[in-house]
């Protein structure tokens, strides 16, 4: 039974992280109805980027909130620079440019950061295991700032007027631009967003899984199969997902198929969803009356 | 005048659709466009809101916005119902509402929310409702409501009646009747139901693949017998 209780507790430490990088996917989404393969790589190079300010003597917290700047800045660059000119191209175009990204992105934080695996510090460190020794600090820690990461989303997306527009600019442009919404500053928002909240993933999994430049490569597809799950234009329902995954993963890992084949649960989930409920568990069915 | 339109071209890449449109609409005065299928009318509307790049002159009292983006236009007050009606089907009344006022800053938006309930008082039983789960003539109330909330000087409709049973068609035409009375804003109006328009309109303009060939009052086009035979068919 303590056996069990320890492969969940860390089932949902783990899926703290792929709901974080879900939550990320899902702001993509949100923001321009796509799903960006380079987000993994993306919250890589922030984390490296966070590394590389923590080195250099900042404080924790304040190279947090650097790199959150930071990697805002960078997503709504990533926007206005390679995805702007290709707005009106076909979906096939897109699928292209987010696949170029991530072998360009990863590559370039090889080569400025190296591949050699580094250690990442953990704000939440040195506690004493906590809830009856079932998780570490920082797992309880990383829950935490998920949560909170979470919880400010909906809030954004929900009660601000900043927030509607954005979700009105991805359903449609034009009816957006009529009530005088300015689309292209609601997209490059959203890509800033989403990469300043897949910064906050790498940084909070890093320290578990020691920081390379191919970090968030599996995770970024556990974390696409939470958002799936939990439905991929629903913010708390990719969470969930996240959540479902990491502790489904960790169960069937331990008691079902063995370590090795973790990742197909991942892969399984992913079609599952998609042929049994496309909308996910918590997807808004959207009605359209013709 | 608070829309004047000189030697208006437009079309969509090297297909010329409009060639060279002299329209006005008073301040607070309702214009109707008629023609067939096919006329022009709306891409005349698309011309003035910005939605395609038209060459000539267009002037919001006196202020030229031919070639601003739309978002601009919409913010100097000039709010389009489109073809198609430009609601947001997958989101609710209430944020439909929201974001039609988005540009504002001013505290009356409470108070046009109220307005706009007694004028559509099915959209306020509606409130919490997907838009795309809507009948067809609460959508087009919705999408009239959501344009009146930016509170612009120029109203654009592009077929209120289309797709619609008569009698809902005569509601909304009635609430338009009691828009223009209670509010000031002026009207353009594109209409297939040339009778319906005319009813509505103080001005009037005939069109035919991309020119204009008659014009007048309203009232004087509605009772010539030689143009409602020949261009309006009744």
């Amino acid at each position: 039974m303590e056996a069990f209780l320890l492969q969940l507790a860390a089932g949902i430490a783990t899926g703290g992280i792929y709901a974080s990088v879900a939550l990320a996917i899902v702001m993509i989404y949100q923001a321009t109805h796509h799903v960006n393969f380079a987000q993994g790589e993306m919250a890589t190079l922030s984390t490296f980027i966070a590394l590389t300010m923590i080195q250099a003597g900042l404080p924790y917290w304040v190279a947090f909130a650097g790199t959150l700047v930071v990697s805002f800045v960078m997503g709504a660059l990533v926007e206005r620079l390679i995805m702007r000119p290709v707005q009106h191209a076909p979906i096939l175009t897109h699928v292209g440019v987010y696949i170029g990204m991530l072998l360009i992105i990863g590559n370039m934080t090889g080569w400025v950061f190296g591949y050699t695996i580094q250690m990442f510090p953990s704000p939440f460190e040195g506690g004493k295991p906590m809830l009856g020794g079932l998780f570490s600090s920082h797992q309880l820690g990383s829950v935490v700032v998920t949560l909170a990461v979470l919880i400010l989303v909906y809030l954004f997306f929900t009660k601000t007027s900043l927030g509607l527009a954005m979700r009105a600019a991805a359903y449609n442009p034009r009816s957006a631009r009529l009530v005088g919404i300015r689309v292209d500053v609601m997209l490059a928002l959203g890509w800033g967003l989403a990469a300043a909240i897949g910064s906050v993933a790498g940084m909070m999994v890093a320290p578990i899984v020691f920081l390379d430049p191919n970090m968030m490569l599996g995770i970024l597809l556990y974390a696409f199969a939470g958002a799936l799950l939990g439905g991929i234009d629903n913010p708390p329902g990719a969470v969930m997902g996240g959540f479902l995954v990491g502790v489904l993963e960790n169960l069937a890992g331990a008691y079902i198929v063995g370590t090795d084949l973790k990742l197909t649960v991942a892969l399984v989930i992913i079609i599952g969803v998609l042929v049994l409920k496309p909308s996910g568990l918590f997807g808004r069915v959207v009605f359209t009356r013709v | 005048m608070l829309l004047e339109v000189k030697n208006l071209r437009a079309g969509y890449g090297p297909t010329q659709v409009l060639f060279g449109l002299d329209f006005a609409v008073a301040e607070g005065g309702v214009t109707a466009l008629l023609g067939a299928n096919g006329a022009g009318k709306t891409t005349t509307l698309r011309a003035v809101s910005g939605l395609i790049r038209p060459e000539g002159e267009v002037l919001l009292s006196g202020q030229r916005i031919a070639g601003l983006m739309t978002e601009s236009i919409a913010r100097l007050g000039v709010a389009h119902v489109p073809d198609g009606r430009g609601t947001f089907m997958e989101l609710t009344v209430e944020e439909n509402f929201r974001l039609g006022a988005y540009t504002r800053r001013d505290p009356d938006v409470a108070a046009d929310f109220a307005r706009m309930w007694e004028w559509f008082p099915r959209l306020k039983q509606r409130w919490r409702q997907q838009a795309g789960t809507l009948s067809g003539g609460e959508q087009q109330m919705l999408a009239i409501a959501r344009a009146l909330l930016l509170r612009p000087k120029l109203l654009l409709l592009d077929e209120p009646s289309f797709g619609l049973a008569p009698l809902i068609v005569q509601d909304i035409f009635a609430i338009l009747r009691r828009i223009r009375e209670e509010s000031g804003v002026g009207i353009l109006l594109v209409e297939q139901n040339a009778n319906l328009a005319l009813d509505l309109a103080d001005h009037a303009y005939l069109l035919e693949t991309g020119r204009i060939v008659m014009s007048g009052p309203a009232a004087e086009i509605r009772q010539d017998e030689a143009i409602r035979r020949s261009y309006l068919g009744y």
